[in-house]
Order: structure tokens, then C-alpha cells, then sequence
């Protein structure tokens, strides 16, 4: 599909995707990044959608 | 050392084969592996580095994370050229081949209704900013803090203008967002209006994205393939009604935000 012209893809909206979409498994795997504590780099501070308890402020508004 | 089994996705069987020069985690070509009727792409990662503890170890960098989701996303936007996957989340790792069956067989029924519901369709990302035009910091900072004896009779007047300055300044801001939180809700609903499906992410954080301006409005939205010119065209026209507003368009992306069960 070629409806827009790719531009480099930015970091964060990448992880929105990767560390808070995609389909969460758990069973036979050494690791499940939904048990990864990421406090010490602070990426649940920056990236606040792994956090899905934050709603968006205009949300309520709805 | 035989390596661990990094997942990206899960597919129906596409007819077309994957670029040859495509490489995924840690540069290596993902491969198929077909089992139940469905297609788990799959690439073998160095134990060393995706075990539980240098995994752990690895997601606290920044730097790793990032290279780690570019390649992971490498493969995913090859996968969304010729099929409709299913992408997993980030860094879905087993032990073997067997593993992924294993994995496949368990959860087929669900990956079938799933990969049936997101046939076709494709995921955008629409972002609204607010330009951010205010005036940072203090109207009148004061340079001069050293000791002072007696505040001179001039700076009650001072004062008082300060206060009203701040007062003002905080109305307009407020008008602000008022007006971009309108736009936004309006945006949404029209978008919707074109969308199977929607999900609302957090704002993102200005310190990650280094994006100028506020993020209000940070929403993905399913789209079936045919109706995506006329998605993104609608998109293209509201660009022009919302003065001061910045509205960025992504995409497309496989369905990440609308690959859970509930969705």
C-alpha cells in the first residue's frame, strides 16, 4: 500500500504498539515482557500507554 | 548453542515468500513455520541475549529496545505487504520449534477468529498536538535576587499587574486546550465514522517522542484496505481547519492495538 510516503517510523510510536499492543502470550516461554519490570529506565513514565489504567485526559470527556 | 525461538506473528498461510534479504532480530532472516493450518514467523535469537535474565537485563536499554522494535517491526511491515498478521507483542520468545506447536495448537481457535476479524484491514495512527506557542516561564523573572532593604511603594502596582498577567495567561491557556480537546473529540468521531474498531494510547510523553507541542489526542484506528485512501484523505482535509493544532497521521501498521481477545 503506498497511500502515504514512508517516513522513518519514531521510536515511541513503536513501542506504543510493541509493548502495549500485540497479542500478549503466556505458556511455554522463558518471558513475558508484560512481567518485565521497566521502572528503572523509567519507560513507564515516558511511554504511558504500557500503563493502560492511564486514560487519556479528553477521554472522560467523551 | 541451538538458539531460542523468537515469535513475531501468527498468519494464514500467504502464497507470497518474504523479501530474501529480510532479516529480522539480531539480523537474521525470519522463517516459516507452519503447523495447524497456520503460519507462526519465526527467527532463532542467541540465548545469551534473550534468555529470561539478559533479556531483563537488555529492556532496561533504551538503546536495545529500540534496535530490538525496529527489527522486530521490520518483519511485521514485510508481513503486512502480502497478508494480514498477527503480530505478538514485543520479545514473545520459546525455547524451540516444538514450543511454538505447542503454543499454536493451544491457542488455534483464538488466533483463527482473530486473524478473520483483522482480514483485510490495517491499522492507522492519528496524533493531535497542540503547537505550543505559549511562553515558557515567568512573564518578568527577576534577575536581581540579591538583598533588597524595603520593597519600594511601586511594587504592590507591580505585583498586582504580575497577577493579573498570570490570571490571564492561564485563561488563554485553558481556552486552549478547551479548543483542542473539541477538535480532537470531533476528529475521533469523524474517524470513527471510516473505522471498524478504535483504541485510545495514553498521550505520549514529549521527553520520548520529542515531538514539539502537547499530545491530546494519540488514537489507532482499524481500517479495511479499500476504505484506507478515503481514511487518510479525511484525515488530510481536517489538517487544515485546526489552527494551532498539528495532526499527524502513521501507518499503515499491522493491527497491534487490536489484537487482544477483547477487542
Amino acid at each position: 500500500m503506498t497511500v502515504v510516503e514512508r517516513r522513518e517510523v519514531a521510536l515511541v510510536d513503536l513501542l506504543d504498539r510493541l509493548l502495549a499492543g500485540g497479542v500478549v502470550i503466556t505458556g511455554d516461554l522463558t518471558l513475558r515482557i508484560a512481567d518485565v519490570d521497566l521502572v528503572r529506565i523509567d519507560l513507564n513514565a515516558l511511554i504511558s500507554s504500557v500503563n493502560e489504567n492511564v486514560p487519556a485526559p479528553w477521554e472522560e470527556m467523551l | 548453542m541451538s538458539g531460542l525461538r523468537y515469535v513475531y506473528a501468527v498468519c494464514r498461510p500467504f502464497g507470497t515468500p518474504l523479501p530474501r534479504q529480510l532479516t529480522g532480530v539480531g539480523g537474521v532472516p525470519p522463517k516459516q513455520l507452519v503447523h495447524h493450518g497456520l503460519v507462526a514467523v519465526v527467527g532463532q535469537v542467541p540465548e545469551e541475549d534473550f534468555a529470561e535474565q539478559p533479556l531483563r537485563a537488555h529492556l532496561e536499554d533504551l538503546d536495545w529496545l529500540g534496535t530490538t522494535a525496529r527489527a522486530h517491526q521490520n518483519v511485521i511491515d514485510a508481513l503486512t505487504v502480502v497478508t494480514s498478521p498477527l503480530p505478538l507483542r514485543l520479545a514473545t520468545v520459546f525455547r524451540d520449534d516444538s514450543g511454538v506447536r505447542a503454543m499454536i495448537e493451544q491457542r488455534e481457535e483464538t488466533f483463527l477468529r482473530t486473524l478473520d476479524r483483522l482480514d483485510g484491514r490495517v491499522e492507522w495512527g492519528v496524533k493531535v498536538y497542540s503547537e505550543s506557542t505559549e511562553t515558557s516561564g515567568e512573564p518578568e523573572a527577576s534577575v536581581d535576587t540579591g538583598a533588597r532593604p524595603a520593597p519600594s511603594p511601586g511594587k504592590t502596582g507591580s505585583g498586582r499587574d504580575y497577577l493579573r498577567q498570570r490570571r490571564n495567561q492561564r485563561k488563554e491557556s485553558e481556552e486552549k486546550w478547551e479548543r483542542a480537546e473539541q477538535f480532537s473529540r470531533r476528529l475521533h468521531e469523524s474517524l470513527s465514522g471510516y473505522a471498524e474498531d478504535t483504541r485510545i494510547h495514553a498521550p505520549q510523553n514529549a521527553a520520548l517522542s520529542r515531538a514539539p507541542g502537547r499530545n491530546i489526542l494519540n488514537a489507532a484506528y482499524l481500517v479495511p484496505r479499500a476504505e484506507s485512501e478515503a481514511f487518510v484523505e479525511l484525515v488530510d482535509r481536517t489538517k487544515d481547519d485546526a489552527p494551532g493544532l498539528r495532526v499527524e497521521l502513521t501507518g499503515p501498521w499491522a493491527a497491534y492495538s487490536f489484537s487482544g481477545e477483547d477487542a
